[in-house]
């Protein structure tokens, strides 16, 4: 059974389930402090730019919106910071590692393998600025 | 409390006794740090996993809103 975006998470589903439900129903997840249109942390800023920026259509989650999730996902990933990325239910990591990637072109590399549409121009644009 | 620099490489060295380690104040105020360590036992892990080791090592210096360490950039590798 799948929640309804934005849905309560009800009593009976817990935050650990609603984690691998929302990961598991959706190709690319941003778990983040604030929202893709307001960030509420420079780190998380970063990731959900480059994220916007590539065209890539992900689901946005706000930690600050859900305590249980704030602390879960951090047990889920066994990584103790926001933002974090997954992609097809599989951790890519946080900002330091996506900033990376970005940069490395190693991210074009996993949504093309992962067959996630993203605008391949825009990435080069952002290593072409960061060069 | 924050962390001091050395605190933060004694934690990471407990772990890892024989790591090249560097400690960065990223923004000179004691709170936004950035740790290299470099080590020859993450040889064949991910950057995920390698850092994930890191963490752990840290034994929840980073956990809740509490932490002593607020903000720590990390950079993992194995030696060349």
């Amino acid at each position: 059974m799948q929640a309804p975006e934005g849905a309560e998470r009800t009593n009976r589903m817990s935050a650990l389930d609603q984690i691998q439900n929302d990961i598991g129903t959706n190709d690319v997840v941003l778990y983040m402090k604030g929202t893709k249109e307001m960030p509420r942390c420079g780190f998380s800023s970063r990731v959900a730019g480059v994220l916007n920026f590539m065209g890539v259509d992900y689901k946005d989650i706000d930690v600050l919106a859900d305590a249980d999730i704030r602390q879960g996902i951090k047990d889920f990933s066994e990584w103790p910071t926001i933002p974090q990325l997954y992609v097809k239910g599989e951790f890519v990591g946080g900002c330091d590692i996506v900033t990376e990637m970005t940069l490395s072109g190693e991210l074009d590399k996993l949504f093309e393998d992962k067959g996630i549409a993203f605008d391949k121009a825009k990435a080069e644009q952002i290593r072409a600025a960061n060069a | 409390m924050p962390m001091e620099a050395q605190d933060i490489e004694a934690l990471i060295r407990e772990t890892f006794p024989d790591a090249v380690i560097t400690i960065t104040d990223l923004a000179g105020d004691g709170n936004h740090w950035a740790a290299e360590v470099i080590d020859a036992s993450f040889k064949g892990l991910n950057r995920v996993q390698q850092q994930r080791a890191v963490f752990a090592a840290l034994k929840g210096a980073m956990d809740g809103p509490n932490a002593p360490l607020h903000a720590l950039a990390l950079t993992t590798k194995a030696p060349e």
